[in-house]
């Protein structure tokens, strides 16, 4: 079976290509040297005259672990859409590292540059048990022929393992996804995405309906995995924020443009921000 | 979080299946495969008065379910696994047939060169490019799996490529069979027009009508779909049928993943579409007569409800479901034909409402109880 690891280090030179064992684009490695991992310039997306992105510009570093706060239908879904594919920017350009130009890949193309997004209602696989859920994000070669032929190795069951421990659902991994709880399917779903080992998450509204000793893992997690992923987590809850923002930045977005950016506390303060909640 | 483990069926993590079936599924498969295989001998030793003796008429009839069986079978791959509703089927299971009829028409006639007898009547000169060396039959077997195969190939490309989903796909479908249909109905397209192929006398120098050669064409059916009973299994079970799987309950999810779904589904639907063509290759003989009405919506429609019957993404489902749908037809078509249609609109009903798993569901939902009131 062919598990062709794609080897995307951080200072990897983009000509440092990875090759799929069956014709696929060949992805260049993602080229970070300026300790950036997305460049999101002047953005914009207008559906029929509605401008859900207006003219954003953001960067995230590698490493970084980014909040984005905003008020209903300041476009931090849509910006998700853009970074993933599943919409196209109107104008304005989205990179990933200095090289890889997003705005002309496919949605799976993007996963397997290594780009991981959790969708803001759970979505897993509920018909497949935990396990198997897990397994198929496991990063390895995703076109047909080496999926007809794939086997579990000893390896691969010990990373399924290891991550099912850390969510902390060993005891469901032979369970039908459909049958957890809220909040496990949102960790199930951010497993699977630990998988895929990205270089970015994207988390929309990770602890939506998650009970508050849930929450306060996830931010665990997140703090853990800080450094090791660069992550962009899209969240209303306040507190939440607060224990995962720490002394990094905090974005806020604002009819599809940055309305301010800066540590919570001085975000928090800004008289701006709190007019757009607060209500003018 | 506690109460749902306290409930939890903790199954342990292991290979899902040794060798493709529980041993028990092994066993009652070859069983019932057994007992099939061995009717035709009762026909062929037994002495007509004999109790024991099975007819050449059950013969022909088990031996045309067990072609609809295989289809079933292969529309449950793209139904049941994938989600992908086609009600073009037919068309399928018509290019299989009207591909094997090719070689059937030559061979019909004492020298290989001359002309089929419907090319006479629709006074042609030449043989068509098409049917050059369809006097072989290993090449006419070859495009009784490349011609569904081709046409379900390029068709599912553009469907799958632009993102054609659910009903819509599945209308496309329906329209495909019936302007094919139409196309075959024609007599200028030289595949012998509304009557289409018939008179087959000969099969690999065997009379077509002895009861030999008939156990011989019920046999090969039979393995063919032991056959693609085995590889719709190792592929439903392998992760790439987890795969299938997803695409069909969150399609979205997987693309983010990393797969592109397009890849998947073509490889299914050009597979299902190859067995179906088989299945169509294997009842041509067995009936004697492949035209145009074999591509008619309603065939197509029918083959879907065989698999709802049956249970759809089982595999053993479609195969129940064919040969139940298929006896009760029978049956009605002799006792009271004007009502058939009428019955299997009423049956498609029940199904969907009270049976949504079909009757494999249905027997397994009373094994569960069963196994319930033991413990």
């Amino acid at each position: 079976m062919t598990t062709e690891q794609h080897e995307v280090s951080t200072t990897a030179a983009p000509d440092d290509a990875y090759t799929p064992a069956y014709r696929r684009p060949t992805m260049a490695g993602v080229d970070t040297t300026h300790q950036v991992m997305l460049y999101l310039e002047d953005i914009s997306v207008e559906f029929d005259g509605f401008k859900a992105l207006n003219a954003l510009s953001m960067e995230i570093g590698v490493g970084e672990l980014r909040c984005i706060i905003g008020p209903n239908g300041a476009g931090k879904t849509t910006m998700m859409d853009v970074i993933t594919g599943k919409t196209r920017p109107t104008s304005g350009s989205v990179f990933f590292g200095q090289n890889i130009d997003l705005s002309k890949l496919t949605e799976a193309q993007i996963a397997t540059a290594g780009i991981g997004r959790k969708f803001q209602r759970p979505t897993v696989f509920e018909h497949h048990t935990v396990f198997e859920n897990l397994e198929l994000a496991y990063k390895c070669s995703k076109s047909v022929w080496p999926t007809l032929l794939a086997k579990l190795t000893g390896e691969q069951r010990d990373r399924i393992d290891a991550t099912l421990e850390l969510l902390r659902l060993q005891q469901q991994a032979g369970r039908l996804a459909g049958l957890l709880s809220h909040g496990q399917k949102q960790w199930l779903e951010i497993g699977m995405l630990l998988m895929q080992e990205p270089m970015l998450l994207l988390l929309d509204e990770p602890v939506a309906g998650m009970t508050d000793a849930e929450t306060h893992r996830t931010a665990e997690l997140f703090n853990e995995l800080r450094g090791k992923h660069s992550l962009v987590v899209v969240e209303h809850d306040m507190d939440f924020v607060q224990s995962i923002a720490l002394e990094g930045k905090v974005t806020v977005l604002c009819e599809g443009s940055v309305l301010a950016e800066g540590k919570m506390s001085e975000v928090q303060a800004d008289p701006r921000v709190i007019e757009v909640y607060l209500g003018r | 979080m506690t109460s749902l483990t306290s409930t939890a069926m903790v199954t342990p993590i292991k290979s899902r299946t040794p060798v493709l079936f529980q041993p028990r599924a092994w066993i009652a498969i070859l069983l019932v495969a057994g007992v099939f295989a061995v009717l035709p001998l009762l026909n062929l030793w037994l002495p007509v008065e004999h109790p024991w003796h099975v007819t050449q008429h059950t013969i022909s009839l088990l031996g045309k379910f067990i072609c609809f069986a295989l289809a079933a079978l292969a529309l449950d791959l793209v139904w049941g696994y994938a989600g992908i509703l086609s009600l073009g089927h037919g068309l399928f299971f018509a290019l299989g047939g009207y591909a094997h009829g090719m070689y059937l028409m030559r061979a019909a006639n004492p020298e290989p060169g001359q002309l089929p007898e419907f090319m006479v009547f629709l006074s042609m000169t030449d043989i068509p490019w098409f049917w050059s060396f369809t006097e072989y039959p290993l090449y006419s077997w070859m495009l009784v799996l490349l011609a569904p195969g081709l046409v379900a190939f390029i068709f599912g490309y553009f469907a799958f490529k632009s993102r054609i989903t659910g009903v819509y796909f599945s209308i496309i479908t329906q329209a495909l069979t019936y302007a094919a249909m139409l196309l075959f109905f024609r007599n200028e397209t030289g595949f012998g027009g509304n009557n289409g192929f018939t008179g087959f006398k000969w099969i690999l120098g065997f009379d077509i009508t002895s009861p030999q050669t008939r156990a011989g064409l019920y046999w090969a059916s039979l393995l063919a779909l032991l056959g693609a009973l085995l590889l719709g299994r190792w592929i439903t079970t392998s992760k790439l049928g987890r795969v299938l799987m997803a695409v069909r309950d969150a399609e979205g999810r997987l693309r983010f993943l990393g797969y592109e779904p397009a890849g998947f589904k073509l490889f299914v639907w050009t597979l299902s579409a190859m067995l179906c063509g088989l299945a169509g290759a294997l009842y041509v003989p067995q009936v004697g007569i492949i035209n145009p009405s074999e591509m008619s919506p309603a065939n197509s429609i029918e083959m879907v409800v065989w698999v709802a019957t049956g249970g759809r993404g089982t595999l053993i489902g479609p195969i129940v479901g064919a040969g139940t749908v298929n006896g009760l037809k029978t049956w009605f078509t002799s006792t009271f034909p004007e009502y058939w249609l009428y019955a299997l609109g009423l049956l498609f009903v029940l199904v969907t409402v009270l049976l949504p798993q079909g009757i494999v569901g249905l027997v397994r939902k009373i094994m569960r109880r069963a196994q319930g009131d033991r413990t």
